[in-house]
């Protein structure tokens, strides 16, 4: 399958788990302003999947849909960052996961206007504007809960110690990676980790929490080489229905 | 209407894009039905592609479940009004911006209670009694579109279309 195929499923894939994930929130959050924005978030979230895998879709070139890519494949074909797919955990744990997701998004999506794709600028240029708005409320609220009370303190030191090792995989390039770079489809990864770097010094400096020392990574669901446990249940909640009655349609 | 001539000599009676345009205004936005879809600036472009109507639109927000609606309710509209073969196009980029709403399109959101978006990021004016003493709630509202802010006059709450 082409370079585009692959970049194209692995930005789906990403917003598509995450997207999912984060709507779990839905109705449970702490208070309903918060309930509000994770749905919104959500929502943007799976928006730019349909891009993103109606991208790979008709690269692909067989017929199939988003949302075909979306309910009819299992685990091991899917190709989203760890990161996206571990547990919301409590509230702070998830706007941690949505912060250090968010960032590199942002930065992801802002060398993408200048693809050499334009089927693939056209998407980031639409997104961008909307993951703007995603990593300025995330980061807020890393700071406000960071620099909070003790307890919020704890809890959002404890989730960035949890989840900083999953980091390294959005900027470790392979074989895929290396292609779309060389053709200028997609930025060259290791790039966008000096900025991405800098920002997250500045925000956990103002939210008085300190970034983990070593740089270990946990990686394997970009290339679909090993995903955590946590994948398939997500899928079997997500794709039951098309599972169980195939072109169930509204 | 007015008469074309299609390749080959034929001649067909069309609407003329201006027309068109005029239809569509009546068309109201499906989750905030004070607006229509050319108030909202998401309508990019209407022509003729021979006995074909391209009407190309163009999302507010990626997510947005009102896109499929407005996609139902153009082609409902249009072909009330005859309108047989058409297409619906949708263009990315450039993306839409608050900046494409008309100012009819505006004072219709704050006299419905809805701020209108500013660029300096927050509501000018309670669209209630005019206060400039507010608080934001949240970031984000009932629709993608919106955010949730409070008169700390009046103190009402009421919804501010997010500047993008």
């Amino acid at each position: 399958m082409s370079t585009l195929y692959d970049f194209a499923l692995r930005m789906g894939d990403n917003t598509l788990i995450l997207g999912h994930r984060v709507s779990e929130w839905c109705g449970h959050a702490p208070v309903l302003e918060e309930d509000i924005a994770l749905a919104n978030t959500a929502l943007d979230l799976i928006g730019q999947t349909q891009l993103w895998l109606g991208l790979a879709a008709e690269e692909e070139g067989s017929g199939k849909t988003a949302d075909d890519l979306a309910f009819l494949r299992d685990a091991w074909e899917f190709r989203n960052a760890l990161l996206c797919e571990l547990p919301n955990g409590d509230f702070g744990r998830t706007l941690m996961r949505q912060y250090l997701f968010d960032e590199w998004h942002l930065l992801m999506l802002k060398a993408l206007q200048g693809s050499s794709e334009k089927r693939v600028s056209d998407i980031a240029d639409k997104a961008v504007k909307e993951v703007s708005y995603h990593v300025e409320r995330s980061r807020d609220t890393v700071i406000g809960l960071g620099d909070g009370t003790a307890e919020s303190h704890k809890r959002m030191q404890e989730a960035l110690d949890y989840l900083y090792p999953y980091v390294g995989e959005l900027f470790t390039p392979d074989a895929v990676d290396t292609a779309a770079a060389e053709a200028g489809l997609a930025p060259d990864l290791a790039s966008l980790r000096a900025p991405y770097d800098e920002a997250l010094a500045a925000t956990m400096a103002e939210a008085t929490l300190s970034l983990p020392d070593s740089r270990f990574a946990h990686k394997g669901g970009r290339t679909g080489k090993m995903h955590t446990e946590h994948l398939g249940h997500i899928l079997t909640q997500m794709q039951w229905l098309q599972r169980a009655y195939p072109g169930a349609a509204w | 209407m007015a008469a074309t001539r299609l390749p080959g000599g034929r001649v067909v009676t069309q609407a003329s894009v201006e027309q068109v345009y005029a239809w569509l205004d009546e068309v109201p936005d499906p989750e905030i039905p004070v607006i229509s879809l050319t108030d909202l600036g998401i309508i990019r472009h209407v022509e003729w592609a021979g006995e074909t109507l391209e009407v190309t639109v163009t999302p507010t927000y990626s997510g947005c479940p009102a896109t499929s609606v407005i996609n139902l309710d153009i082609e409902t509209a249009l072909r009330a009004r005859g309108i047989e073969k058409l297409t619906l196009k949708r263009q990315l980029s450039p993306p839409w911006t608050t900046d494409w709403l008309t100012e009819s399109g505006r004072a219709k959101l704050e006299a419905y209670g809805i701020a209108p978006p500013q660029p300096a990021g927050g509501p000018q004016q309670c669209p209630r009694c005019q206060s400039q003493h507010l608080e934001r709630l949240s970031q984000f509202g009932s629709t993608p579109c919106k955010a949730q802010w409070r008169c700390k006059s009046c103190l009402e709450p009421f919804d501010y279309f997010k500047c993008i």
